[in-house]
Formats: structure tokens, C-alpha cells, sequence
């Protein structure tokens, strides 16, 4: 019991709102020292996990001179323009194609997207821009909500599209444990059972877009009658 | 032998990372200048040194990070932003010449999914098979940054700056993932999986199937809060709850339990800012004011997917 000390210092500090970082080396020193370890132990596993994990952080250092050369350069702008072209186009229906493109593409084993490649550059812009061109200027409150929206559309895609293809890492892990347990899985059955749970979450993504596109309609209107009446 | 592997690609990141610094170093006017400087050099040397450097001492520098962040010392600079007027014009002028680069990244990714990891003559390959996502990531980066150089007109300078700016808009928080997941590894060495399994186990009637499965699904998806990793959950769940339960008790499919029950994992990564990769990073990269907006906006589709989980294993885990 006493091992689970960590995760009670990450619930509290996070709770508390203290420095990230520091709670969650609070959480890793107190943990290492609850199981029993030395300083120097946990500091070798931090650094190991650390330096193991670079993935993490290397498409995001290196799509950021990119994205911030575009953004200068007026790619937000641009894509704002295009999306305004198309009567059809909601933010609800920007963030779901996005949504689409990305289960899709990953299921048949390709890696497109990302939210520092592809969300904040372009997926957010346009839904924003979607929006604005139906309802006029945005209220704070709807314009958070669509990026959060289109940000959580990248992860839905990524997820739930993934466990359909089999050369990915989470059929490769749970084929390498049945594996060391001696039980015998095909990998193609994980892949195919897989599927039933791509379509619900694709379905309740087509319900939270329609939702955010209502959302957005009445917090506008909601906000117009703000407006007139300090006006008056 | 492999061409470029993606040490390559950790070296470039880590040389970029010394020029953030020295630009932060160089900029008379920024509000913590030291401080900051030392946090992206810092960085910059376990990206470049990597598993060459001890282990231990990578901790230690890990900890330094932390205290600079901690203490407040890590700060973004004064820089200029083009203006809106300024952006519009360009965008007039480019048209959908500013798009190229962009779509060029998933171009690469494709390319490099499909071709890459295939080429080779004798020994030498190309690139690293098993790293081949990363390694076609960090060519598309590069491959859309020199387009974009040349459709813009603009210097390697201004590119640089220009990502600067938004690496110290994200600031400390880049490393939020990489610390999360050494805790997740720390939480493994040290076996808390297995007490948070026993507790399950011990506390649920097991002996019912649907019960199984709602414990399992349940479990893989609170331990996947806790991690912030559902494969790191999965080993142990499994091998606590599934197996013995699911498949051995009541001679549940596992296939069926094991795609299902990591789904349901995923469905906790949608709800914990464990996952700050895929949760907090985003709400920094989007300028949300709240840092959990994403995981609110994703709660009830994870509660719904997760409903729609234990549904599905329970009607077809014991039954094809």
C-alpha cells in the first residue's frame, strides 16, 4: 500500500496546483524510497526513462521552426480564407473530416497528424475560422472550446484507429505478452476486435461535434443579447 | 549498418536546443536570461548525449531542470510577432504556396511508412526499420522547413527565432511528458501495478464473469490514469485481472479481451493529465487558458467509449 504514496502526491499536487514538474519528482523520489530504493538508483532510473522516452519530444522541437515560419507568414490566414469558401463548413464539421482523415490513415498504418503538425496549424485555424464565418466574431469561451475540440479529435483518430493495423506497438505488446505467458493469440483477431470500438468512437465524435456546433450557435446568441443590452 | 538512425535525428534536436540557449544567453533584455539558458542547454545535452551519458547522471541533470522550473528561473523573452496585417498580406501574397510545406509533412510520413524502411544495398539500410515513424518525422520537418525557407524568402535566422518563440511559449512544460513517463517507470521498477491489481482483485467478486470484465476494463482504465501509459498498464492488468479471471476462470476469448481491454486503457488516457503529451501539451500549443480544457472536452466521449467497451466484452468475450 505504502507504494501507492506517489500517486497520492500527483492527485493532491496537482490538486494544489503546484509546479508540475516538482510533484511529479516528489512522486518519483517518494515512491523509489517507499520500494525500498537508494537515491542514486531512482536517479539512474529517472535519467534511463528520461532519455528513453526523447521520443516524446522530438516531433514537437522539430515541427515548431516550421510551424512558426508559416504562421509568420500568414498560414492561419490562409486557411481562414479557404474554409469561408465552403458554405457547408462547421467547426463541428472541420474537427470530424479532421477526425475521419486521421482513424483512416492510421488504420491502414500511416502516421499522419499531430497536434503540433497539424491541430494547431491548420485544424484549429480552419474550425475557428469556420465558425466565424458562420456566426461573425466568437465569443472567448466558444473559440477555447473548438481547440480543445479539434485537440481532442487529433487523439480519438490516433487511438481508436491504431489497434486496427497490426504492425503497431500495442498488438506487437499484447502479442509479445501472450507470448511470454505461453497463451496463443493471432494478431489478426486483435486487429479485427478492434474495430467495433473504432466505429463507437467515431460515432460519439460525430455526436460531440454536432454538440459543440449547437454550443457555439448559443453561446453566440447568448453573447449578441450581452452585447445589445449594454448597449441600451 | 543504418544510414541515419534516429540518434540522427535526437542530435539535431539537440544542436537546436543549444541555439535556443545561446539565443537566450545572447539576449540582453530577456527577464531571466541565466536561468533559462542554462534549462534549454540542459536539455540540449541529454538530447545530444543520450545513453552515452550515465544514466545517473542524466537524473541528477533531470533534477537541476526541475529545480530551475520550480524556482521560477525558466522564462519566455520579449520577441515580436508579425502583426495581422502583416500575415494577411503574405497570405495574399503566397496564395496556397504556404500550404506545401505543411502537407509535405505527412507526404514524407507516407513515403517513408511505405518506402523507407525497405531501401537498402547490402549491409547498409537506409534507415532504421523499427524507428522508421520518427526517423520519416524528422525528414519531413526538415524536408518542409527548407520549402518553406524558400516559398517565404526567409533566413535560417528567422526560422530559428521563430521556433524559439514558440519552444519558450511551451517553456518547462515540453519536458512534462518525459517526466511523466519516467514516473510511469518508476511506478513499474517498483511494482505499484501489482499492489493496484492485488487491491482490485481482493476487492471485487471476480467470480462472476461480467463482473471480470467490468473489473478489468475498469482496472486497465484507472491504472492507465495513474501511468498515463495504457501499455504500461496493460502487462500488468492483464496479467493481474484478464488472465487469471477472464481467460483462465471463465475461459474468455483473449483476443477479444485483450484488444477490447486496451482500448479501454486508452480510454483512460483521454482523462488524465498523466498523458501530457497527448492532454497538456496540446492546451499549451492551442493558448488555452485552462491547461485541462482538452481532457474536458474529451470526458464524455472517453465515459461513452468506455460504457460502449465493457458492453461489447461482456456480450462477446465468453461467447465466439
Amino acid at each position: 500500500m505504502i507504494k501507492l504514496i506517489g500517486v497520492l502526491i500527483i492527485a493532491t499536487g496537482f490538486a494544489l496546483r503546484v509546479n508540475t514538474l516538482l510533484v511529479v519528482l516528489a512522486a518519483g523520489l517518494a515512491t523509489g524510497f517507499a520500494a525500498g530504493f537508494s537515491l542514486n538508483e531512482i536517479m539512474a532510473m529517472m535519467g534511463k526513462y528520461f532519455v528513453d522516452n526523447r521520443a516524446l519530444t522530438l516531433p514537437i522541437v522539430l515541427m515548431l521552426p516550421v510551424v512558426g515560419l508559416l504562421e509568420r507568414h500568414g498560414l492561419k490566414e490562409r486557411a481562414e480564407v479557404l474554409i469561408r469558401r465552403s458554405k457547408a463548413a462547421t467547426a463541428g464539421r472541420v474537427v470530424l473530416l479532421y477526425t475521419a482523415v486521421r482513424q483512416i490513415s492510421i488504420s491502414l498504418g500511416v502516421n499522419i497528424g499531430g497536434h503540433a503538425s497539424a491541430v494547431r496549424p491548420l485544424v484549429a485555424p480552419m474550425a475557428e475560422a469556420a465558425a466565424r464565418a458562420q456566426h461573425g466574431e466568437l465569443p472567448a469561451k466558444s473559440v477555447a472550446q473548438i481547440r480543445a475540440h479539434a485537440a481532442a479529435g487529433e487523439n480519438i483518430g490516433n487511438f481508436f484507429g491504431e489497434d486496427v493495423f497490426i504492425a503497431v506497438g500495442a498488438i506487437l505488446l499484447m502479442k509479445g505478452f501472450f507470448d511470454a505467458q505461453g497463451v496463443t493469440v493471432s494478431v489478426w483477431a486483435m486487429a479485427l476486435w478492434g474495430i467495433p470500438t473504432a466505429l463507437i468512437a467515431f460515432a460519439a465524435m460525430v455526436w460531440r461535434c454536432r454538440l459543440l456546433d449547437r454550443r457555439i450557435a448559443r453561446d453566440v446568441v447568448a453573447v449578441g443579447i450581452d452585447k445589445t443590452e449594454g448597449a441600451r | 549498418m543504418k544510414v541515419i538512425t534516429v540518434e540522427a535525428c535526437y542530435a539535431v534536436v539537440g544542436v537546436y536546443l543549444f541555439v535556443v540557449a545561446a539565443r537566450i544567453a545572447g539576449d540582453a533584455g530577456h527577464p531571466r536570461r541565466r536561468g533559462s539558458a542554462l534549462f534549454w542547454a540542459l536539455l540540449a545535452v541529454t538530447f545530444l548525449g543520450g545513453t552515452r551519458i550515465p544514466a545517473v547522471v542524466v537524473g541528477y541533470l533531470v533534477v537541476a531542470m526541475v529545480v530551475l522550473a520550480a524556482t521560477g528561473q525558466v522564462a519566455r523573452g520579449a520577441t515580436t510577432e508579425a502583426t495581422r496585417e502583416e500575415r494577411v498580406r503574405d497570405a495574399e501574397r503566397l496564395r496556397n504556396r504556404i500550404f506545401w510545406p505543411a502537407l509535405l509533412i505527412p507526404a514524407t510520413a507516407v513515403i517513408g511508412t511505405l518506402g523507407l524502411g525497405k531501401l537498402h544495398v547490402g549491409d547498409v539500410w537506409l534507415v532504421e526499420a523499427k524507428q522508421v515513424t520518427l526517423i520519416a518525422l524528422g525528414l519531413g520537418a526538415l524536408i518542409a522547413l527548407t520549402t518553406a525557407l524558400r516559398i517565404t524568402g526567409s533566413s535560417v535566422g528567422a526560422a530559428a527565432g521563430e521556433g524559439s518563440r514558440l519552444l519558450q511559449t511551451l517553456g518547462w512544460s515540453l519536458i512534462l511528458p518525459q517526466m511523466l513517463a519516467a514516473l510511469g517507470g518508476i511506478f513499474a521498477e517498483a511494482g505499484v501495478g501489482e499492489t493496484v491489481a492485488g487491491l482490485v482483485a481482493q476487492a471485487v467478486p471476480t467470480q462472476v464473469p461480467w463482473v471480470a470484465v467490468v473489473a478489468y476494463c475498469g482496472g486497465m482504465a484507472l491504472f492507465t490514469m495513474v501511468m498515463g501509459n495504457a501499455f504500461a498498464a496493460f502487462a500488468v492488468i492483464t496479467g493481474g485481472i484478464g488472465l487469471p479471471f477472464i481467460v483462465k476462470l471463465h475461459g474468455g476469448n483473449p483476443a477479444i479481451m485483450a484488444a477490447i481491454g486496451m482500448l479501454s486503457g486508452y480510454c483512460g488516457t483521454l482523462l488524465t493529465p498523466m498523458a501530457a503529451n497527448f492532454n497538456l501539451v496540446p492546451a499549451m500549443l492551442l493558448d488555452l487558458d485552462d491547461k485541462h480544457a482538452v481532457i474536458k472536452a474529451q470526458a464524455p466521449l472517453a465515459l461513452m467509449i468506455f460504457a460502449g467497451n465493457v458492453a461489447l466484452m461482456a456480450v462477446c468475450v465468453y461467447r465466439f
